[in-house]
């Protein structure tokens, strides 16, 4: 594996495997000194063209927990600001000799762009491409969902997961869809119609409007955040009404399976898509998902900058 | 092919080493048994529990993954991580007992000397190796061995362990350069 650009690219053993790593990976985190010589001498840049605080830290820490040089590269600041196409910018980086680009972009299929271009000879990372993909997180949310639901084997078949909210925008959607079906859970995807994109139907998912329905059947609800941001037209009426019909409040979670846990990919919107209620407690795995976003990223690094192809269960 | 270790070569061998481990540690109080996956970790397990049966006291004993620092990392392909299991006693102050299961280069134990050094200071490495094929590329060398088996460089050391490979036996293979 050279690139890791989209959850579509994966089988379910490389999935796996990505995850069995971490799980190794995640004790070097636990443990006193939290460094491994195994990427010494290698070169990562973080090409972030979009806002982000948690995946950027988290690739840093990742590359850095692994003895790789970082650079952090942003919109703001460079001179991607000043109007630098990607093209000029990955022939930059291939002048410094960067190993591998993690890269964040407005645009989907920009890190298919740069990995399909002769612009640089480095590995590419997608790090979340516009509306279309973001694998690392669906990869450190299956992680998540492993480690406290797993039955003991190394997919997550008989599970049932549920995401909610603003599908159409959510690029975290997409890879968890991917991901979680490949892994064998069954995804409900909950939200108004307005907010779900065109051919949802070919989806490895199914579809309902309705949360109160959805929610005592599901071990995981994983709720999205409204991307205001994203939004040029009215998506729902207004917050209060989207916030009571799609929001994760204490009382809906009343009736969530005992064990059943709420996750977030963050940045959350208190009080619109999950209530502080809801997300400070016991059941919220929250701050755990980006705990375990640091061991599934350097899992990613070290499965393609150690070598050549992954090599699955040899010694 | 040819058998070097029978089932039951094995078995006298590592008795022999318990023994000799048990000697030259004066006893099983401060040692720490590390097995490096696959087979070393299995050697270790077998290892320990003879000690056990003839101490009467259990051997903390754990595994030692090595595969994140090992330095041919750039030019072969990623090699699946297995697991590292330091026993809750720790290796601080302990004497620790490194077991793999062939000794060839010598490349596989300078990993584990850099792994152990992330994880504490331990009050001596010891090197415990079922089988001592030769060839080594570093100044190391094994404190407790099985077997000798002088080999060509060409050739190649099996080793099959009950827990994995249904039997036990060490073989040498005729094969390309190593």
């Amino acid at each position: 594996m050279r690139h890791l650009l989209s959850i579509a690219d994966l089988n379910k053993s490389e999935a796996i495997s990505i995850l069995d790593t971490a799980t190794e990976l995640a004790r070097v985190s636990d443990g006193a000194v939290k460094k491994l010589p195994t990427l010494r001498g290698r070169t990562i840049v973080n090409l972030f063209a979009e806002d982000s605080t948690r995946t950027r830290i988290s690739f840093e820490a990742a590359a850095k927990r692994l003895s790789a040089d970082v650079i952090n590269f942003s919109a703001k600041g460079s001179s991607l600001s000043k109007g630098e196409s990607l093209k000029d910018t990955a022939m930059t980086l291939q002048a410094m000799g960067a190993d591998a680009v993690v890269i964040r972009h407005s645009a989907s299929g920009a890190a298919q762009r740069l990995a399909d271009s002769q612009w640089m000879s480095g590995s590419v990372v997608n790090a979340g491409d516009g509306t279309h993909e973001h694998p690392s997180q669906a990869l450190l949310d299956a992680f998540t969902i492993r480690k406290h639901l797993g039955m003991g084997g190394s997919d997550l078949a008989g599970l049932s997961v549920a995401i909610v909210g603003d599908i159409l925008h959510s690029r975290v959607a997409r890879s968890n869809v991917l991901l979680l079906s490949l892994l064998g859970a069954k995804v409900t995807l909950v939200a108004p119609p307005t907010l779900l994109p065109v051919g949802i139907e070919s989806w490895p998912a199914t579809v309902s409007y309705d949360f109160d329905l959805v929610i005592p059947h599901v071990d995981v609800v994983m709720m999205l955040r409204v991307q205001q941001e994203r939004m040029s037209d009215l998506f729902f009426p207004n917050a209060r009404e989207y916030s009571r019909y799609f929001g994760l409040n204490g009382e809906r979670t009343a009736n969530m399976k005992s064990g059943a846990i709420v996750m977030h990919p963050g940045p959350m919107n208190r009080g619109l898509e999950i209530s502080a209620e809801v997300a400070d407690s016991a059941r919220s795995v929250i701050t755990e998902q980006v705990t375990n976003g640091v061991s599934v990223r350097m899992a990613i690094l070290y499965v393609l900058l150690a070598g050549g192809a992954l090599e699955v269960g040899s010694n | 092919m040819s058998v070097a270790l029978s089932a039951q070569d094995i078995t006298r061998a590592l008795t022999r080493i318990s023994h000799e481990i048990l000697e030259k540690n004066q006893g099983g109080t401060n040692i720490v048994l590390l097995g490096i996956p696959t087979r070393g970790a299995h050697i270790a397990t077998r290892i320990s529990s003879i000690i056990t049966s003839i101490e009467g006291s259990e051997v903390p004993t754990g595994t030692l993954d090595i595969t994140l620092f090992r330095d041919d990392l750039r030019i072969r392909p990623p090699r699946a991580i297995m697991p590292t299991k330091i026993p809750t006693s720790g290796i601080e102050g302990k004497d620790v007992i490194l077991v793999d299961d062939v000794l060839f280069s010598g490349r596989t134990i300078r990993s584990a000397l850099d792994a152990l050094g992330e994880i504490g200071r331990p009050r001596t490495v010891q090197l415990a190796a079922l089988v001592d094929r030769g060839h080594r590329e570093l100044p190391i060398k094994a404190d407790f061995i099985g077997k000798n088996l002088p080999t060509a460089r060409s050739q190649s050391v099996r080793v099959l362990l009950s827990e994995i490979d249904g039997r036990d036996e060490v073989t040498i293979e005729e094969g390309v350069e190593q």
